[in-house]
């Protein structure tokens, strides 16, 4: 391992330009002659637009154009889509309504917009935006996703009778109901995963702007993804043809998966730029819209039952699940609660029969899509939840339960579609009871108890899947895209290097990640390698960053056109050197004739790849090449976490007194930021298991946790500091044997907590949020 | 329109604002300093944290006629890419960042904290201090991690001048 190469706790490049100021996100971003949008939202869950009176606002001072609905159709610009088929058991598509950027004839929640207003300044389009006349007919709202199918309920869409968007199902159901019909015991559990606002603390921001003269169009977007938004905006919406669009996700303030998606916002931002002849219009969303309109995340009803023979083995496993995917399809919504959830429900154990029945069902709320770990922190909860319990009522000891029942053979394939390729874990078990002192556990709650504390343990063995995916894998699940990753490398006549990646990078610190592995391989200083992303026309179509999968397939990728780059550069460096191309090898910034004192430092091989007046004969001059990589199959990071707690019996107060998590990403590139991935990621895990709740009136279908006032963020007074460290087992299914650390930590933790709850008060009916009231009141019901 | 005059990092600065214009939008419209950043609309998330005369402020709750005459430092006065300030320092040597976005409120934040509270600091202080300010990303771990080493270099530096 180099000082800059793969595997060192390199100082984050990106660094220097956040610290000081310097950094450029959408917002920041002052185009000439900039107008700014402010959308007219709807009050209601439900109503139906009887008209909208624009008079008022259009006279109001610095008003340049007040849309709606109706101009969106006017101007043939289409709905919002959502890119992944599901079929429902009986083979029927999934039933999805439409989703038009502006709503025209009806409102289905709570923000949902209805106009747009376009001013000189914000204050300007706010004020206006106050002046727009709409009368709504009220109608009743369905808000809870239990009784959205119910007779009577009322219904979002005509495309979807019964708010039944799809009723799918995944396993073998007889297997299943077998396991379960000769089972010694059964363990049967009630779950919800409650409903969280990604809130990234940049909100969603868009500029459009239109060039009539090249009837080009560029959009500036807080987008994980930037080319798939260009796919999107042009293919399907319609709002610019796809090589008269550019887009571009400048510095990105958090994403979490709510960036990933296309927006209503910044289709009108770009087809309101054209409207009004070009000059550029900037939509920066406040909190209270990311609140109302960003894709919520989660929103699981789940009942799921876990079948033991009475040796304390798993037989099988049968689950039914709600998910509310709210008021519209959004981008992947369809994705989340099917193949990114089901097919995780085997955990880190050999369970020889699973069966998933999943209801997906409009609701009149906001979006749902995937939001960081996105399926499989909710099957992760059903999992883990199910095992702490059934060691409960097993009277045996949870961490030996799972033991018991790891999967110890590798490659291993589960019921549910995966096949998990490596893993060690009872590696991870062993590591976390060592450093979490399981053993002086008993001692350390007989001494809580002296000081009137309860305190409990709770373990989460996790698995997940990411390096997100094998395209003709989930082409044949129904997946709109192909989830391959672009690089291009490449190399200056005086040898410095630049990447462009399909990744982008919103945290993650690709900027130095990727510097490392081409510093691994060339020997090049990282100060002289940039890595160029997050825009398209600067990168190649690539598919952006989610799922984990800008190391196991983004770097792959990078990888693939460095060995190309490599090949050539030794086979101009042999002519150069008179020598045999097998014999050069690439070292610390030269290329070395094998056995020999014969040296050329990188630099004079790339100028001489420009220069071309020396190539060996035939020989295209230039040093640059581009790779596509398409992973083989999804990796399997996998760990085990344990949470202590200690609760206030009187006040119902948890305080985290531990958390340890041993994870097992395979290979890693930069210690320091995958640590880093793990403590925000758990920490957005301990924010959904006691503090964060999204929660919506259920008869009237207002937001009532619309600011940082009503919904719980974690702060920093509200959880510990970490102890967090890695076993490895290497990924067989990528060139650099990574898996991926991005969601692990959000996946892993939330049931590590509630257990810890649950086992500290001795009762196991308590859910997410764990906040003090309702501890309090799960400690009062068994006292 | 009211016309408003104030020092920003050490330079004079005028212009003609609303009455109703936050601090905030002043310093990232009129000036251009986009380095303070717009998290929230609730004064929750500390993201818009400048100095006003030596104090802490959530820029994005005070009005920029209320900063008249004020003496004003945003991210960008404090130190630069070539010359950081010990808590920037810090921040970049522990890895208290990721998005990037919340930092320029919780470096602000720290260099009050330190101010305030002196160098000699706890962990449990430091969490209950940087409660005003959220960061999605980083779990507050490595944040904390910094603001204690900053602390520590600041007092040592402190000690050996004296």
């Amino acid at each position: 391992m180099g000082m800059e190469g793969i595997g060192a706790p390199v100082k984050r490049k990106e660094d220097r330009r956040f610290i000081t100021g310097r950094g450029r996100y959408t917002d920041d971003i002052a185009l000439k002659d900039t107008t700014f949008a402010w959308f007219v939202r709807s009050p209601h869950a439900h109503a139906r637009i009887r008209s909208i009176d624009t008079s008022a606002a259009r006279a109001a001072p610095g008003v340049i154009d007040v849309l709606t609905g109706a101009d969106l159709a006017g101007d043939k610009i289409g709905g919002l889509i959502c890119g992944w088929m599901i079929h429902s058991k009986d083979g029927s598509p999934m039933k999805a309504g439409a989703h038009p950027a502006i709503a025209a004839e009806v409102v289905k929640h709570v923000g949902d917009q209805v106009a747009v207003v376009i001013a000189e300044t914000r204050n300007q389009a706010r004020d206006a935006a106050e002046l727009v006349e709409v009368d709504y007919e009220p109608l009743p709202a369905i808000v809870d996703p239990a009784k959205s199918c119910d007779a009577g309920a009322p219904q979002v869409h005509p495309e979807a009778p019964g708010n039944l968007i799809y009723n799918w199902g995944l396993g073998d159901e007889a297997a299943a109901d077998a396991a379960l019909a000769r089972a010694a015991r059964i363990v049967k559990l009630d779950v919800r995963n409650n409903r969280l606002v990604p809130n990234a603390i940049e909100p969603r921001s868009a500029i459009g702007s239109y060039d009539p003269a090249e009837e080009h169009y560029t959009l500036y977007n807080t987008s994980q993804n930037p080319h798939v938004a260009r796919l999107v905006l042009s293919a399907f919406v319609g709002v610019a043809p796809e090589h008269k669009l550019r887009v571009i996700a400048p510095d990105v303030g958090g994403g979490f998966g709510s960036k990933i998606f296309i927006y209503p916002e910044e289709t009108v931002c770009l087809w309101a730029s054209r409207r009004i002849g070009g000059r550029p219009v900037k939509w920066t969303a406040d909190r209270s819209e990311s609140f109302l309109v960003d894709a919520h995340g989660r929103d699981h009803v789940t009942h799921a039952e876990l079948a033991f023979d009475a040796d304390n083995r798993i037989l099988g496993l049968k689950v039914h699940t709600i998910a509310n995917i709210g008021a519209y399809m959004s981008t992947f919504s369809s994705s989340v609660p099917t193949y990114l959830y089901a097919t995780l429900l085997s955990g880190q154990y050999d369970i020889p029969a699973i069966y998933a029945e999943v209801d997906a069902v409009y609701t009149h709320t906001a979006p749902v899509d995937a939001y960081r770990g996105a399926g499989r922190p909710e099957a992760t909860y059903v999992v883990e939840r199910l095992m702490e319990t059934a060691a409960r009522e097993l009277g045996v000891d949870p961490a030996e339960l799972r033991r018991k029942n790891f999967i110890r053979a590798f490659p291993h394939q589960t019921p549910v579609i995966m096949a998990y390729d490596a893993g060690d874990y009872e590696a991870s078990l062993d590591a976390a009871l060592k450093i979490a002192d399981y053993a002086g556990f008993a001692a350390r709650k007989a001494e809580a108890r002296a000081r009137g504390k309860l305190r409990g343990i709770g373990f989460s063995c996790y698995i997940e899947a990411c390096g997100i995916a094998p395209s003709q894998a989930v082409g044949s699940l129904g997946a709109g895209v192909g989830l391959w990753e672009s690089a291009e490398v490449r190399v200056n006549p005086v040898g410095t290097v630049e990447v462009l990646t399909g990744c982008h990078s919103h945290g993650q610190g690709h900027e130095t990640t990727y510097a490392q592995l081409v510093n691994e391989r060339l020997g090049i200083p990282i100060d002289q390698i940039s890595i160029v992303h997050g825009d398209t026309d600067k990168v190649q179509f690539g598919m952006g960053t989610y799922g984990s999968r800008s190391g196991a397939v983004g770097m792959s990728a990078v990888l693939k056109a460095l060995e190309k780059v490599e090949a050539k550069a030794r086979k101009i460096a042999a002519h150069l050197m008179e020598a045999s191309e097998a014999d050069i090898v690439i070292e610390g910034g030269e290329l070395k004739v094998a056995g020999t004192d014969k040296t050329l430092p990188f630099f004079q091989v790339a100028l001489a790849a420009y220069t071309a007046h020396n190539l060996p004969a035939g020989m295209e001059p230039g040093l640059k090449e581009g790779a596509f990589y398409d992973p083989t199959n999804f990796t399997f990071p996998a760990g085990t976490y344990i949470c202590e707690v200690e609760v206030d019996p009187d006040t119902g107060k948890t305080e985290v007194c531990s958390f340890v998590a041993v994870d097992d990403f395979g290979k890693i590139i930069n210690p320091m930021i995958v640590e880093g991935q793990v403590h925000g990621g758990v920490t957005q895990g301990l924010g959904q298991a006691m503090l964060e709740n999204c929660v919506y009136d259920m008869e009237t279908g207002q937001l009532l946790t619309g600011s940082f006032m009503d919904y719980a963020m974690p702060r920093a007074s509200d959880v510990p500091s970490y102890n967090v460290t890695t076993t490895e087992t290497v990924c067989p299914g990528n060139p650099l044997g990574m898996k991926g650390c991005g969601e692990a930590g959000a996946i892993g933790s939330p049931p590590a907590l509630i257990n810890a709850i649950t086992d500290a008060i001795g009762n196991n009916d308590l859910s997410m949020p764990a906040t003090p009231e309702a501890v309090w009141r799960a400690c009062r019901a068994v006292a | 329109m009211t016309k408003v005059t104030m020092t920003v990092n050490g330079r004079s600065v005028s212009g003609d604002v609303e009455d109703r214009t936050l601090l905030v939008d002043f310093l990232r419209s009129s000036l251009g300093l986009t380095g303070t950043h717009v998290g929230c609309d609730t004064s929750q998330c500390g993201a818009c944290v400048v100095h006003v005369d030596g104090r802490a402020v959530k820029s994005c709750t005070m009005l920029a006629v209320q900063a008249a005459g004020a003496d004003v430092t945003t991210i960008e006065g404090i130190g630069t890419p070539d010359a950081l300030h010990p808590v920037q320092e810090a921040f970049r040597e522990h890895h208290a960042l990721q998005c990037g976005f919340c930092t320029p409120g919780m470096i602000m934040a720290t260099v009050d904290l330190i101010a305030r509270k002196g160098t000699d600091l706890d962990e449990a202080t430091v969490r209950h201090e940087l409660d005003g300010n959220i960061c999605r990303c980083t779990g507050y771990h490595n944040i904390v991690k910094a603001v204690l080493s900053a602390a520590e270099k600041m007092g040592g530096a402190k000690v050996a001048a004296e």
